[in-house]
């Protein structure tokens, strides 16, 4: 019943979309060129990323259904990899766009083309709608908004049908990089308000359930549990047309089970490999496997400085000289991580992030640092891991554990499964050492730091306070690339990272995914999800 | 008649204090577990206000004692309350994820059933032949086999090498639709409608993760049968059936089976309802859209909600499978009464 209402108000005639689906689909439909078969591991839980509990996976839909003001370019890494460009901001539904000469309002001109599904023009009042909302419901979408510097209604102006304004209180470069993120998305706010009611003035039981966008492609069905198919908007027309004209999403909760399905060739793409099948993959031949390291993103040992002796530098630099980092490298991440390791000195040369720091395995330096600071016998702590991510963090903590134990750190190994993670980590920042993988959506290292190293930011779990980063990343959050201030103060950020090390990376992930030799456009983006649109097959 | 619908009234009305109190402990236990929901669907970069914006927005601000009140009379009025991870009534989603489970448990233990008990009765008249033996080599491996291992095994086997299985994507390939919602169940809905492909594909879908379940659930089946025969068939009645020259046939079915299908029954209870939620390791395997699946989902992001709506329901299957146990029994053996 619900999905048969569902495929009504997506405006797709029963009919003539059930029909043909299940009579003129040969045996093996991914066999077919227009029809792209994706596995994941997650389903989805919601069409509305605004919603809250909306889960990560739920982004792609967001990704591929709605459209957003601008959006990031894609460029080709050194293996023929594909992979966003976060230097490139492309028009999308805005053609073009202008910036005050004091920096504190953007103007967008909204594309004529960009038309939603029931063919009604998109203007700036949807914007604005959208917009509005996205700074209304809280959560999530607001802090990610905040960080764009967009916190009320009042900043959003629909100046006429096609124009639209963005005043902001400061200039900020994270502004426009932060309407090509997932979460300014554009809805038809026409459409929407003829549901909404007043306990629920921004109709999330809407659009909970039914998508009202105007991206390249729509929501064919969708059953929870189970899969979720797009169909091209053949109306589309903000950019190439897409090469495959139905994708379906099937979950399929184990591993190995996804990874039978893409050798069999029964699935054309699998999603986000875990690092071991992606390097076997590699290895077998039959299949291509593209990835790029995540931008912004690494995977480290955090030291809780409320949890004494990691109050002490001296310790914590004795920790970053004691780790196996080239055993974590392969043992852990399969090859699949940049090192961030063999720093050549304790200043950075440039403002490359994240770049490695200047530490390495060496016991006897390791040893030595931890009599200066009064633990020749060592100490004993306990070493924390995510059970949700224990495909990486279970043999890392296992590496690091063995190799403080030749310095005389007795780590005990503590488990903390998914759900509490959040709570134990982040939240209350209560585990002394534990292992964190934080990756900043906007890739600016000042971002990175303003999250994880500003004291009392959710992902500063080592609890970490120093007076000159507090000034240097408030200083620089905002600034302009090309302000002569913003790499000197981006290497003096780096340096006093090098120096204190409340956080010891271990390498920056990779994200790959395999896929069929016929498919081709798959590139890596930021949120980590599929964007389809890029996709073709053949 | 009509006292044996009393009879069944009353075993109702005496399930409801457990029906209470499964209520107040699930309730309490997910209170309990340490994990946080405003902390987890706050999102990923939820700051302390947002955090608290959530918790508000859930209710948790209020006392337990509220929250109980609150969550008790909603029940009343049949309102279960809405998984916050899926977004959906908890009643809606247990009812289109029951009948999956339920399809699946059933022809596993169906399966079960078809080899454990001839084998167990087998094993019994003969003890120590080769049957006993195979009979002791399958209890065990049912017992020894962890279920997503036998399920990954025959994966690899029929999927992945020899390519005769379908793939295992659920309880349909991707190229069928499911058929009109009527029980649910996917074989009984495309036969009423008669759509024969739709019906095999789904028959096709289920072999491999029922066998799995089905081996599973042979074991404690086989071992109780033979039990069971073994005492019946060294009992003093059957020697003398024997002893008064009845065949057989009459003395091994009529005699020994029948008494001994008391103690089968009462297990092939218990192991039902005890699938119905074990199975969870196979519907992970096989991607299979169940009740056991959608309850760990829970589970893991504390959806207090859905945890509360998959005991309860549950709870209240059990109770029904029991008494649908007993009724039975008291029609095999007069003996058994239901009010005992």
């Amino acid at each position: 019943m619900q999905r048969r209402e569902f495929l009504k108000n997506v405006g797709i005639t029963a009919g003539a979309s059930m029909i043909p689906f299940l009579k003129y689909l040969p045996a093996e439909a991914a066999g077919l060129s227009h029809t792209l078969v994706v596995v994941s591991g997650h389903g989805i839980n919601s069409l509305d990323l605004h919603r809250k509990g909306t889960n990560r996976p739920s982004y792609q839909v967001t990704v591929n259904i709605y459209d957003r003001l601008v959006r990031f370019g894609v460029k080709e890494l050194a293996d023929g990899s594909l992979a966003y460009d976060s230097t490139k901001i492309e028009p999308e539904v805005a053609e073009s766009w202008t910036v005050s000469d004091d920096g504190k309002s953007l103007t967008f001109k909204i594309n004529p083309k960009a038309k939603f599904w029931d063919g009604t023009p998109v203007t700036a009042h949807d914007v604005k709608w959208s917009f509005d909302r996205a700074v209304s419901l809280g959560g999530f979408p607001f802090v990610q908004m905040k960080a764009g510097s967009m916190t009320k209604p009042e900043q959003f102006v629909a100046v006429d049908d096609m124009t639209f304004r963005i005043n902001i209180p400061a200039p900020s470069k994270l502004t426009l990089p932060d309407l090509a993120v997932p979460i300014p998305f554009i809805i038809n706010s026409k459409l929407v308000k003829k549901h909404v009611t007043d306990k629920d003035p921004w109709g999330t039981e809407f659009l909970h359930k039914n998508p009202a966008g105007s991206g390249a492609y729509k929501l064919a069905r969708w059953d929870p549990g189970q899969q979720f198919v797009y169909e091209r908007n053949d109306d589309w027309a903000l950019g190439p047309q897409p090469g495959v004209k139905r994708v379906i999403v099937r979950e399929v909760p184990s591993a190995a089970t996804r990874r039978a399905l893409t050798e069999r060739g029964d699935a054309d793409l699998y999603m986000n490999v875990p690092a071991k099948d992606s390097k076997e993959f590699k290895d077998g031949g039959k299949l291509s496997v593209s990835g790029a390291p995540i931008d912004n993103c690494l995977h480290v040992l955090a030291l809780n400085l409320k949890h004494k002796p990691f109050d002490n530098v001296k310790v914590r630099q004795a920790v970053a000289y004691a780790l196996p980092y080239k055993d974590i490298v392969s043992a852990a991440a399969y090859g699949r991580g940049v090192p961030m390791f063999g720093g050549k000195s304790m200043t950075p040369a440039d403002i490359t992030w994240p770049q490695p720091f200047p530490y390495d395995t060496d016991l006897d330096k390791a040893k030595a640092l931890l009599a200066e600071a009064g633990f020749k016998d060592g100490f004993e702590t306990t070493l924390s891991f995510n059970l949700g991510l224990a495909d990486w963090q279970e043999p890392t903590a296992l590496l690091i554990q063995e190799s403080l134990a030749k310095i005389g750190i007795k780590a005990k190994l503590d488990k903390i499964p998914g759900a509490n993670w959040r709570t134990a980590a982040l939240v209350e920042k209560r585990l002394p050492m534990h292992l964190e993988n934080f990756g900043g959506w906007l890739n600016y290292p000042d971002y990175y730091f303003f999250w994880a190293y500003k004291f009392g930011h959710l992902f500063n779990s080592s609890n970490y306070k120093n007076p000159d980063i507090e000034k240097l990343v408030d200083d620089t959050l905002h600034m302009q690339v090309t302000d002569p201030m913003y790499a000197a103060n981006v290497k003096k950020m780096i340096a006093i990272a090098f120096e204190d090390v409340p956080r010891i990376p271990l390498y920056q992930p990779y994200l790959d995914s395999a896929m069929q030799k016929n498919v081709s456009g798959y590139a890596s983006w930021f949120h980590r999800q599929l964007d389809v649109r890029s996709i073709s097959k053949g | 008649m009509n006292t044996r619908l009393i009879q069944v009234g009353r075993r109702l009305a005496q399930a409801l204090p457990s029906v209470f109190g499964v209520i107040v402990i699930s309730f309490v236990l997910t209170r309990a577990l340490p994990g946080d929901p405003a902390v987890y669907f706050a999102g990923d970069m939820a700051d302390k206000e947002s955090i608290e914006q959530v918790r508000q927005a859930l209710g948790l601000d209020k006392s337990w004692i509220e929250q109980f009140t609150i969550y008790v009379r909603n029940l009343f009025n049949g309102d279960w309350g809405t998984s916050l991870s899926t977004g959906r009534p908890v009643t809606e989603e247990l009812l289109t994820r029951l009948p999956a489970s339920l399809e699946l448990t059933l022809i596993g233990l169906g399966l079960a059933v078809f080899v454990a008990i001839p084998l167990g009765v087998l094993a019994a008249t003969r003890p120590d032949s080769w049957i006993d033996h195979l009979c002791r080599l399958l209890v065990t491996a049912g017992v020894s086999l962890p279920t997503f291992f036998t399920g990954l095994f025959l994966v690899y086997i029929f999927y992945y090498l020899l390519g005769w299985s379908p793939s295992p994507l659920g309880r349909l390939s991707i190229v069928y639709l499911s058929p009109p919602h009527v029980t649910g169940f996917y074989t009984i809905d495309s036969v009423l409608v008669g759509d024969r492909e739709t019906f095999f594909a789904s028959v096709a879908q289920l072999i491999l993760p029922a066998a799995t379940l089905g081996l599973f659930a042979l074991a404690p089946i086989a071992r109780m049968t033979r039990a069971a025969m073994l005492s019946a068939l060294a009992s003093e009645f059957v020697r003398t059936a024997r002893a008064n020259g009845l065949s057989h046939r009459v003395v091994l079915i009529t005699y020994a089976f029948r008494n001994a299908a008391l103690p089968v029954l009462t297990t092939l209870g218990m192991v039902f309802s005890f699938l119905l939620g074990a199975n969870v390791l196979v519907e992970k395997v096989f991607s299979w859209p169940g009740i056991g699946s959608f309850a760990i989902q829970a589970l893991v992001a504390s959806d207090y909600a859905a945890v509360q709506g998959f005991v309860l329901a549950m709870a209240l299957l059990f109770v029904c499978v029991n008494l649908f146990i007993d009724v039975i029994l008291t029609i095999i053996d007069p003996r058994v009464g239901l009010d005992e």
